[in-house]
């Protein structure tokens, strides 16, 4: 789907999201008259210092004057590579929105990530992976680390890659391996209407917990993970 | 990977009490070596896993010397090889048996 | 191994280790009170990557990081120490779980802070979906731990630098200390010239990566609030300076990380080198930055440098 595809169902009412350069910033009322903060990345935009700091600066805002839910629309590069973002210490920008993130969510302002179009690496972290709840949208094409790129640094051929992406979802590109993973948590159907999927998501919102690594071992993404935080935890805690 | 198992029967039992020790790290031309005391104080056994393939008869011959010199009686090692050359297979069962030597856990 | 060392106390003996040469147990043997590191999952429960079998590859029995709690001058710490020359310090299933554990124990429990020693390239390849999602999962549980009250230094000086997802958690510590070849960034120089073209960023030229990502640089940006000499000890004691340091996490950190960070940009945004950027903080001949023994450069940076203390 387009961005405009996507916020039109979402937002049959209207919204006031505006797309300045690939940011996303503006927000939108849902059917039940409550409002919510909408940001994100567009048109597979580099998610680079002076971006993350926009959209940090707007979720810092919302949290002062705002209420309500917060949805981060993605369909973005991975972060910018440049010499002048990582001059700058990109590291820290891409940190600070995915704090802000976590901040609002822990705080009343639950947090929803949509992933409609590509995502990678750095910028998939500080926004996506830094919401409660991420949904994938049908041909939603996240990429963690791309074949060709795996390809050169491991020696394998395209096709050795491709083989072997058959048998476990651990390091292929793709949203059904992310969701296997407990990344993803859940997939709409881009055939009925984004709003009543929304408003059913709103309505149902898992708890603010991270359950991501038990619902991989569910989903038979990761099946160590779960058990291996659970074990460090405790012995953690029997030792104090 | 290529995987390796000896046994040996030794002349006497390794010294001091720490139940296990580890030393190195995998890494290209590096090994690591987990040491357990394990086993009856006659015996000693070796596994070990390889990224180098077909170099079965040097790890044999850099084994067998090594258990002839430090009698590492009562220990298991388990080796995870990055494809180390034999010197440095060599020295790291040595600061094995050292380290498990000392008193403590 | 301690034998010959039988005769110098556990401080010489880390003076004179230096960090970045270390691998992640001696660190840590050396970084706590003597003999008081326990850890969690040790590599005698053998618990591997599940997924480096797939690829023909070694596995290591620890994953490539010791967990545990020590104490630190007395006090109890937890801590986590990655080895950066298994698979580049390299975040997979394994590893990433055994610190989202810690972090998670850590914020329950609310008081006893916790020490992560970086040294990776990011997200391991041959799990790359399963690191990436660590990662997040470890952001969101320092972020926890740190609402709970829970301290969480970032120790930064090894082979691997801090690189990728690991400089997005340390962007989540309360504050870090970092060495002269502590490198931080996001995209590694390698990445950058594949991406983008050696006219970009020339990641053979040495010197342009060490002040572009080093540890100098970090520290005068404001992004690490100590520089660490390169041994174990002065990692110690800038662990202990920092955990005096830090204040109470809140929203109000996050408005001044916020102003810092448009400062930084409004201030040193058309910068084309790091050398640009010194000099525009007033340093005069910021072209010898690079070259300046630690002591001279921590005078410099003191006198100087900007600090992100209450602003992450």
């Amino acid at each position: 789907m387009t961005l405009d595809d996507v916020l039109t169902s979402l937002f049959p009412d209207g919204h006031e999201v505006r797309n300045d350069k690939g940011v996303l910033l503006g927000s939108a009322t849902l059917r039940s008259g409550a409002s919510m903060l909408v940001l994100g990345v567009a048109d597979r935009t580099a998610l680079g210092v002076d971006e993350a700091l926009r959209l940090s600066g707007q979720v810092l805002k919302s949290i002062d004057r705002g209420q309500g839910p917060i949805l981060v629309l993605v369909d973005s590069d991975s972060q910018r590579m440049s010499k002048r973002d990582e001059l700058l210490g990109l590291n820290e920008f891409l940190s600070h929105l995915a704090k802000v993130l976590i901040h609002a969510d822990l705080n009343g302002r639950p947090t929803i990530g949509l992933l409609y179009g590509h995502s990678a690496a750095g910028a998939l972290l500080a926004t996506g992976l830094a919401t409660r709840v991420l949904v994938g949208l049908p041909g939603a094409a996240p990429a963690v680390m791309d074949l060709p790129s795996m390809a050169k640094v491991t020696k394998l051929s395209m096709d050795a890659l491709e083989e072997k992406a058959k048998s476990t979802p651990v390091f292929a590109p793709g949203l059904s391996n992310l969701a296997q993973m407990g990344a993803v948590h859940l997939t709409w159907s881009n055939t009925i209407s984004l709003a009543d999927q929304l408003e059913a998501l709103l309505a149902d919102m898992p708890a603010v917990q991270d359950r991501r690594d038990v619902l991989g071992k569910e989903r038979g993404g990761r099946l160590k993970a779960a058990e291996i935080a659970e074990r460090v935890r405790d012995l953690a805690l029997q030792a104090y | 990977m290529e995987d390796f198992s000896f046994q040996h029967n030794v002349r006497a039992r390794a010294g001091g009490t720490r139940q296990t020790a580890i030393v190195g790290v995998v890494a290209s031309g590096n090994l690591e070596v987990l040491v357990e005391r394990v086993l009856p104080d006659a015996e000693c056994a070796l596994d070990i896993k390889t990224a180098a393939l077909g170099f079965g008869e040097v790890w044999r011959a850099v084994i067998g010397d090594f258990v002839e010199r430090y009698s590492p009686g009562g220990l298991r090692f388990s080796i995870n090889d990055g494809g180390a050359r034999p010197d440095t297979v060599s020295l790291r069962l040595a600061q094995a048996v050292r380290l498990i030597a000392e008193n403590g856990q | 191994m301690t034998a010959p060392f039988r005769d110098i106390t556990p401080a010489e003996r880390a003076r004179s280790t230096s960090f970045y040469e270390a691998s992640a147990r001696t660190r840590l043997e050396l970084l706590l009170d003597a003999g008081s590191f326990v850890e969690f999952i040790g590599p005698e429960q053998r618990e591997i990557s599940p997924h480096l079998n797939i690829f023909d590859l070694p596995e290591q029995f620890d994953d490539g990081i010791v967990v545990g709690h020590g104490r630190l001058d007395g006090a109890p710490v937890f801590v986590a120490a990655q080895e950066g020359r298994f698979m580049g310090g390299a975040f997979g299933e394994v590893h990433g779980a055994k610190l989202t554990g810690l972090l998670r124990a850590a914020r329950e429990i609310g008081r006893i802070p916790v020490l992560i020693l970086f040294d990776t390239g990011g997200v391991r390849l041959q799990e790359a979906n399963a690191g990436e999602l660590a990662i997040a999962e470890i952001m969101r549980a320092v972020m926890e731990a740190r609402a709970a009250g829970v301290k969480v230094i970032g120790l930064i000086g090894g082979r691997s630098g801090c690189y990728g997802g690991g400089g997005l958690i340390a962007g989540c510590c309360s504050a870090l200390a970092v060495s002269e070849p502590g490198r931080i960034a996001v995209s590694g120089p390698e990445v950058i010239e594949t991406n983008r073209g050696v006219e970009e960023f020339d990641s053979r030229d040495r010197a342009l990566v060490w002040r572009t990502m080093g540890g100098k640089h970090r520290r005068l940006l404001g992004a690490a609030d100590v520089f660490a000499h390169d041994n174990v000890q002065d990692f110690r004691e800038a662990a202990l300076a920092l955990l005096d340091l830090v204040g109470p996490f809140g929203l109000e950190r996050l408005k001044a990380e916020q102003e810092r960070l448009a400062d930084r940009l409004r201030r040193y945004g058309a910068c084309l080198d790091a050398v640009d950027i010194w000099t525009a903080e007033g340093i005069a001949h910021a072209e010898t930055v690079p070259e300046l023994p630690a002591d001279q450069f921590i005078a410099l940076a003191d006198r100087i440098g900007r600090t992100s203390r209450d602003a992450r």
